[in-house]
């Protein structure tokens, strides 16, 4: 019983850790390096990829016997937009001060590789409960780690989490001095530069082959 | 499970109502019509979806808009450390104050549409503070095209009517990191002081490229020439004589008498 559930949670449960699509693919990283400054603009950004994910592989694999081929990349970034603008317009009506930090982000989610990625990939050749999972595997596998760069990144670079104070800033006479680097963009790539890693020295299934140029040859061995 | 027995062959009725649907989904993805029906389909259901949303979000995302809006006008006021200013509502054309504001627009010319606003209303909303009997400071709201937006905001005159005391933008869509820049206070700062007409009563103040010298001129923003060209535009505009010119003619002549 316990074993029937792994496995139908199995594509909901892959993403997150074992087969990222952050970490593994190093796909969606654009958004992730623009919306992380803070941990509050992470969440928001990351419940609605997960949102739009979801759906979209849901409503893709719903149809899928009756995508053309041939219009099959249409059909389905006209699903994943109109999503992206319905999730960007509920945004302005219910949080408008975090729609405009987020400013063209949420927008760009029709762009994001792993939503087109998943619908092609996954929703095209699976029934539409699996491919729910699917999404929300892949969209809590990309929220995790923009929730923790987020974190790391507004608690080092301004001392606080949600805008509360943390650590006690030197400005305050406490001890701490923010990092300014952490709230500029290059600081993202570092941090995430150090998850991939990180990922990887646990499963070094990961690692990617290192490929020899040499024609004729096989990819050296791991 | 062994395979079903149909009790009755399958007769095709043609006058059942969703039987012209189960034909169009029979047929082979590949076909014309079927790939023409999928495509108009998902558009017409997705575009219903995206209008609905919108029409039934439009209130609060206006009410949102207009509590921005004056949220910005709240914090202009504080950052200059004066008092509440009063709205008036004035004529455009003539300078002098109206009554009511019946909401008229009218379309401005190719050649008169400096700041690309495509048409301009006839009553405006100025905001004036009077210190002991004298008017010193007044708010206007300005708006025009940059990069890829409508920039709105407002500018604060001081009591010269032609000193700057403030500018501040409350909506616009530029380019982040880019366009956006004009938002920040590092940008704002550099106008306070800055003049618009000069002597003989022409609109000089501009953004530059580089560095701004003088009373007339404000840095300009490298990689965002088309936005603060567009600001440039705007201030043009609403000074010139189908903006605020009238108003400010007549505020300078009464000071003056």
């Amino acid at each position: 019983m316990n074993r029937r559930l792994e496995s139908r949670l199995q594509p909901a449960i892959e993403p997150i850790l074992v087969n990222n699509p952050v970490t593994l693919h190093v796909l969606g990283i654009c958004s992730a390096l623009a919306v992380t400054t803070s941990l509050a603009t992470s969440l928001v950004m990351s419940a609605a990829l997960i949102c739009v994910l979801t759906l979209s592989s849901g409503i893709i694999s719903l149809i899928r016997r009756h995508i053309p081929r041939s219009i099959r990349l249409i059909v389905q970034i006209t699903i994943i937009a109109s999503l992206v603008i319905v999730v960007d317009q509920l945004l302005q009506a219910y949080l408008f001060d975090m729609s405009k930090r987020l400013s063209v982000f949420v927008g760009l989610i029709v762009t994001n590789c792993i939503v087109l990625g998943r619908a092609e990939a996954f929703a095209m050749h699976n029934p539409p409960g699996a491919s729910l999972l699917d999404g929300l595997g892949n969209g809590l596998g990309y929220a995790w780690i923009l929730v923790a760069i987020g974190t790391v990144r507004e608690l080092l670079g301004k001392g606080t989490l949600l805008g509360a104070d943390v650590l006690a800033l030197a400005d305050n006479g406490g001890w701490f001095t923010p990092l300014e680097m952490m709230t500029l963009p290059p600081s993202a790539f570092f941090l995430l530069a150090l998850l991939v890693w990180g990922v990887r020295t646990i499963r070094r299934e990961q690692v990617e082959p290192v490929l020899v140029d040499e024609p004729g040859d096989k990819a050296a061995p791991r | 499970m062994p395979e079903m027995q149909p009790s009755r062959p399958e007769v095709r009725v043609s006058i059942h109502p969703f039987s012209w649907w189960r034909a169009f989904l029979a047929l082979p993805n590949a076909h014309p019509v079927k790939t023409l029906g999928v495509a108009l389909l998902v558009a017409l259901v997705s575009s219903l979806a995206v209008c609905y949303t919108a029409v039934a979000l439009k209130p609060l995302t206006d009410a949102n808009r207009l509590k921005e809006r004056a949220a910005s006008l709240m914090t202009l006021v504080e950052t200059l450390g004066v008092g509440v200013p009063k709205p008036r509502l004035i004529t455009l054309a003539d300078g002098q104050y109206a009554d009511r504001d019946p909401g008229t627009r009218a379309p401005l010319g190719a050649e008169r549409d400096i700041a690309r606003i495509g048409e301009r209303e006839d009553v405006a909303t100025v905001y004036e503070l009077y210190e002991e009997g004298a008017l010193t400071l007044v708010i206007l709201p300005v708006r025009g095209t940059g990069y890829q937006s409508t920039l709105k905001g407002y500018l604060a005159l001081k009591g010269d009517f032609n000193t700057i005391a403030a500018l501040t933008f409350y909506a616009q869509d530029e380019t982040p990191g880019i366009g956006t820049r004009i938002l920040e206070d590092a940008w704002t700062s550099l106008w306070p002081g800055k003049r618009i007409v000069d002597t003989d009563g022409v609109v000089r103040l501009e953004v530059v490229k580089g560095r701004g010298e003088g009373v007339f001129e404000v840095d300009g923003i490298s990689g965002a020439t088309r936005t603060t060209g567009g600001v440039t535009r705007l201030v043009r505009f609403w000074f010139g004589p189908d903006g605020y010119g009238p108003y400010i003619h007549r505020l300078k002549r009464e000071r003056a008498s």
